[in-house]
């Protein structure tokens, strides 16, 4: 590659080649990571506009906007868009897929046309839910539920199972890349202890996407054998058993949580040393930390079922197998606030976006500790409590490390800076309008407010409009980036090599990188975040 | 890792450009495919899973559906896999050196294996389609628990296994169709003399694939076909 | 009846106030920890923000601090654990001599009958001070009996009873809601627990169109469907006699040994080649699809009904008049 020269435009992957083939079939794990944005950019907007109809349904306890069965489709298909077509595939399909060979130094994933074919899988997967939703829809829940699914729902059950059936395998060839790549690919001297956390965490991540996604897999594959051919397996009026359908959904779909808040603890984890100037406190434990979510998230997955049916001896295990695996979540939060002792903090958008998933994250994981507990759990599961908490992790926390990411990371992947206050404006709007969303559930979950109510009784009004005001102030927060992201690509300033002035690996090389990655390939002999030899952030060069 | 390869392989043109070495790209496919192998055990795991479940609730109807079934065909094909896992095994040591005619032999030796597995199955499931053993309305399962003839074997029961039973060959058979392909697809460039001693990673890798749908039919075979079998 | 902006739920079972006790302390807790965090982390934002000249200070880590801030909280997760399990065990073993309402859900409503064989369709009455055990099973998909009120929810199965129990404390009327979806109505599938005094509540159980009690009710079933011709009082009869089964354990002819509870009862009507008790032939026909829930429901309570043989007329039933408070049963 010709070294960059400061007047001529410089070969990056960006410009390397011009028209929609090759963007198409291209191999380059950066443009990859681009499509996939675009995509889960799309599939979010639609997962947020079936949310604000919820909301806005839900202002008034009488069911007045839709009927009860759009209402059913609505929040089923919020649940499912979110989950496998936005924040399953977020992070790691998009700044993993950017990030992981250059933090690496390596000039692409170990399979790049694999890498391919997983985001053509997931459009496929895509455009088959887009089809589903416009012939009728879904009412399931995302749960799924038998024998509801199986046997009683009159809706495209089985196209929405063939569509999340089909972006499984998405998810597990981007996973299979991952951990092939992370284990055979890193640059000479960048042994495992080396490593940025950010690896680590999608280590972790992928080993989950191998070993769980099978398994919703097949499960989906039998739902939709027994709702076409009428079998039985999970039918108790033919011999079959619904709690197996239970048992078999809960083994993926818990540790697919962890698919959804490792990565973003991943993010968290190189956003608050950068910006503290000190490296990350307790290295090997917020490691072995993440890995241990991974192993212990597989052990926990009955305590959605805790009302559902099974013994006493498997609520009392499972039980104590979900504080267990609450240790080391505990352990990064404590990790990440070390950090900041003695630091040198600036508060910049991807730090507010950090601090704010500390804050939530802390929060939706406490209220974890309710669930856990048995005779709590009996009575706020299934009510708007078990709603507060999975948003308070998956939006106050999951979405909330991704934004922190996208602005973190920007300047690498576009080139360009955002325009640092209406960052910083987005990040507290997002942080305030989520808050009044989410916290009143909490408390509408405890009256006794039950999940996926179309209609309900009118004590319950108050809290609920306060619920949807919150959103609206949260939906303005999220469309803000979107356009000043946009507006940066044109207008945005230029971005040097390293804005931040952070460690690791793809900050050594230019904003935008070239296609290969790095001019000279990399030779590791420094420890991660040595922040006291990296020098002060440079000044971002003005002009278009 | 060296920055200057030697120079055969710096010319290998097998060689990926993102990769260093051979070595490196050798490792790298072969850590994939095994890891790809294990999600396939956790796929399979899910349908064992259940099978197990109603296997240990309804065992005398289990007993009795999969005595129904033709012990002699299962072995056979029990028999035929295991040969083609040999042949395999023999493609790439002919591969290791060097011999391209020997590597044809075997490969096609393999797909004829595999293909005549294929077969069995299909008259197999033809004949559980005229005995009206395949779940849907159609099913009727006429039998009695092995060992009491008064007592009539439930219906529901019956049905459960034959779901299990298709569901799990048929996974299994869908997978031995893609091996089939795969090694068409093998065929033709082990034909061309693609696979040297330096590079035959995509045989190495298909063995393994071929490996794991056999290991998957050895536990297949005793779950469905041997319950309670008095000989 | 309700406040129009409630922040607490109405405690009107003697679970609700343990839940939440240990909701309150969790509550505290969380608090606790949530304000030490965030002071932590304003405290260091403020302090440690970048000033010209100060530089951070590299620190590595501190295995013994992390040590610490593992095992505290673990140790704090283990109380809190075996605080709910605790709660967890006793809502989920009801009392001897507990009142049973048989509840049938199906979409989308809630149908319930008293042993004394009072219907009611979503409404439940109830005494206060005296436990109340509900058996439940679904006519169609997954349902869940939730009451906010009594701190209590339990999925209701097809094909199966799940049980659940309470004992109200306070007279009043609260929500009945369905807690798992199932369908178009569900949000609809809601009723309502009346607890009344117990003179009200005797004064509505005589005021109510009784036709007779649950048992009295399954026992001309079991004449009607035959039953009566197998399983008889003495030994002779070609079924097991089902005097005294219920709660007892039963030894199968494959050498299990179980106990014959609701399910094992119900299952034995409906498929009856599952479990044959050992030294019987399997003869039994099969009733599935030939009883409703509530004539199952209604089978389930006679032959729970049955005492030992020395009580005199074989099968007959240990009714419960209306009025009386309920005989103690011996078992469950």
């Amino acid at each position: 590659m010709a070294t960059a020269a400061i007047t001529a435009e410089r070969e990056t992957y960006l410009n390397q080649e011009y028209g929609i083939k090759s963007w198409l079939l291209t191999v380059d794990h950066k443009r990859i990571a681009l499509l996939y944005l675009l995509s889960i950019t799309f599939f979010f907007f639609i997962g947020g506009f079936f949310a604000l109809l919820i909301r806005l349904e839900l202002l008034t306890p009488a069911g007045d906007l839709v009927q009860a069965d759009t209402y059913n489709k609505l929040f089923t298909m919020h649940g499912q868009v979110m989950v496998f077509f936005f924040l399953i595939p977020s992070i790691p399909a998009v700044l993993g897929n950017f990030l992981v060979p250059l933090m690496i130094g390596a000039k692409d994933l170990a399979f790049p046309r694999i890498n391919l074919l997983s985001w053509y899988l997931y459009i496929i997967a895509g455009v088959l839910m887009l089809h589903c939703m416009l012939t009728g829809g879904v009412d399931t829940g995302w749960t799924f539920y038998t024998p509801f699914s199986t046997a009683f729902s009159n809706t495209k059950v089985i196209e929405a199972g063939l569509a999340i059936f089909i972006s499984g395998f998405s998810s597990i060839l981007t996973g299979l890349n991952f951990v092939v790549t992370i284990h055979r690919m890193r640059a000479p001297g960048m042994t495992w202890n080396r490593l940025p956390l950010f690896i680590w965490a999608h280590y972790a991540t992928s080993i989950i996407q191998l070993l769980g996604t099978p398994v919703i897999a097949v499960t989906l594959v039998l739902v939709v054998l027994e709702r076409a051919l009428h079998l039985g397996i999970f039918d108790p009026t033919r011999g079959g058993d619904p709690l197996l359908f239970q048992h078999l959904f809960w083994f993926y779909s818990h540790p697919a949580v962890y698919i959804m808040i490792l990565p973003s603890m991943g993010v968290v984890t190189e956003i608050v040393p950068c910006f503290s100037r000190k490296r990350i406190f307790g290295y090997k434990f917020v490691a072995l930390s993440s890995i241990s979510i991974a192993v212990f998230g597989f052990l926990v997955w009955a305590h959605h079922m805790f009302v559902a049916g099974i013994s006493l001896y498997a609520a009392l295990i499972f039980s104590a197998l979900s504080y267990l695996v609450a240790v080391p979540s505990a352990v990064k939060v404590f990790n990440w606030t070390a950090t900041m002792y003695k630091g040198s903090i600036t508060f910049s958008t991807p730090m507010l976006y950090a601090f704010g998933f500390i804050g939530l994250f802390l929060m939706g994981g406490l209220t974890g500790l309710f669930l856990a507990a048995l005779g709590i759990d009996v009575h706020v599961t299934d009510t708007y409590f078990v709603v507060a908490h999975f948003h308070y992790i998956m939006v106050g926390g999951a979405v909330m490390g991704y934004l922190g990411g996208m602005h973190f990371w920007w300047p690498k992947i576009s080139g360009r800076m955002y325009p640092e206050s209406l960052g910083r404006l987005a990040a507290v709007i997002v942080f305030l309008g989520f808050n009044l969303t989410f916290f009143p559930q909490f408390i509408l979950g405890y009256l006794g407010m039950p999940r996926r109510y179309w209609q309900y009784p009118p004590e319950f009004q108050v809290l609920n409009v306060l619920s949807t005001a919150g959103s609206t102030i949260l939906a303005v927060g999220y469309l803000l980036p979107m356009v000043y992201f946009l507006w940066s690509m044109r207008y945005g300033k230029i971005a040097p090599d390293n804005p931040w002035g952070a460690s690791g690996l793809e900050w050594m090389t230019s904003s935008p990188p070239p296609t290969f990655n790095f001019d000279h390939p990399p030779v590791v002999n420094w420890e991660a975040y040595d922040y006291e030899n990296i020098p002060a952030p440079q000044e971002a060069r003005s002009g278009g | 890792m060296a920055d200057s390869p030697t120079a055969v392989e710096h010319h290998n043109p097998a060689l990926k450009h993102h990769f260093v070495d051979m070595e490196q790209q050798r490792e790298a496919s072969s850590l994939g495919m095994w890891l790809f192998l294990a999600t396939e055990i956790m796929f399979f795991g899910g349908m064992f899973c259940a099978y197990l479940i109603y296997r240990y609730w309804y065992f005398p109807d289990f007993a009795a559906a999969s005595s129904s079934l033709d012990i002699t065909l299962g072995t056979v094909n029990t028999a035929v896999l295991i040969c083609s896992s040999l042949t395999v095994v023999m493609a790439v040591r002919a591969a290791q050196l060097g011999k391209r005619q020997q590597q044809v032999v075997y490969l096609a030796l393999t797909l004829v294996l595999g293909l005549a597995f294929l077969g069995v199955k299909a008259i197999e499931w033809t004949s559980k389609f005229e005995e009206h053993h395949v779940p849907g309305p159609t099913f009727n399962f006429q039998g009695s628990i092995p060992g009491h003839p008064d007592q009539p074997v439930d219906q529901h029961h019956a049905q459960l296994f034959f779901s299990l039973y298709f569901a799990m060959t048929g996974m299994h058979a869908l997978h031995m169709i893609i091996g089939v392909g795969i090694f068409a697809y093998l065929l033709y460039h082990a034909w061309k003399g693609a696979y040297t001693p330096e590079y035959h990673t995509p045989l190495e890798n298909s063995g393994l694939y071929w490996h794991f749908v056999d290991i998957v039919w050895i536990y297949l075979f005793p779950l469905l076909y041997l319950i309670d079998r008095k000989k | 009846m309700y406040d129009t902006f409630p922040l607490w739920p109405a405690r009107a079972s003697t679970t609700a106030g343990s839940v939440d006790a240990l909701f309150i302390f969790l509550v505290i807790l969380s608090a606790m920890v949530s304000v030490a965090i965030f002071a932590a982390i304003v405290l260091f934002a403020v302090r440690y923000r970048r000033r010209r000249g100060v530089t951070a200070e590299p620190i590595e880590g501190s295995t013994a601090l992390e040590i610490t801030w593992s095992v505290i909280p673990l140790g704090i997760f283990i109380v809190i654990f075996l605080w709910g399990a605790v709660i967890y065990f006793k809502e989920r073993t009801p009392p001897r001599g507990a009142t049973e309402v048989y509840v049938v859900a199906k979409q989308w409503m809630w149908k319930l009958q008293h042993e004394e064989g009072q219907r009611e369709i979503n409404e439940l009455h109830v005494p206060v001070g005296r436990d109340v055990k509900m058996i439940l099973t679904s006519q169609d998909v997954i349902h869940s009996f939730y009451v906010p009120a009594f701190r209590i929810k339990q999925d209701v199965l097809p094909g199966r009873y799940t049980t659940a129990w309470f004992r109200p404390t306070k007279a009043g009327i609260y929500h009945l809601f369905c807690a798992e979806y199932c369908g178009s109505q569900h949000s609809g599938m809601i009723g309502q627990v009346v607890v009344l005094e117990p003179a009200q509540y005797e004064a509505w159980l005589s005021g109510g169109a009784a036709s007779g009690s649950m048992a009295s009710s399954g026992e001309s079933i079991f004449q009607q469907l035959g039953c009566s011709t197998c399983h008889r009082s003495d030994t002779q009869g070609r079924g097991p006699n089902l005097a005294g089964l219920f709660g007892k354990p039963v030894q199968l002819e494959d050498g299990r040994v179980l106990t014959a509870d609701e399910n094992y009862i119900r299952e034995s009507i409906l498929t009856p080649g599952a479990k044959i008790v050992s030294g019987f032939k399997p003869i039994m026909p099969v009733f599935q699809g030939l009883v409703s829930e509530e004539q199952l429901n209604a089978l389930v309570a006679y032959v729970k009904s049955l005492n030992p043989s020395s009580s005199g007329a074989a099968g007959s039933p240990a009714a419960v008049p209306s009025g009386a408070k309920p005989q103690e049963t011996k078992v469950q």
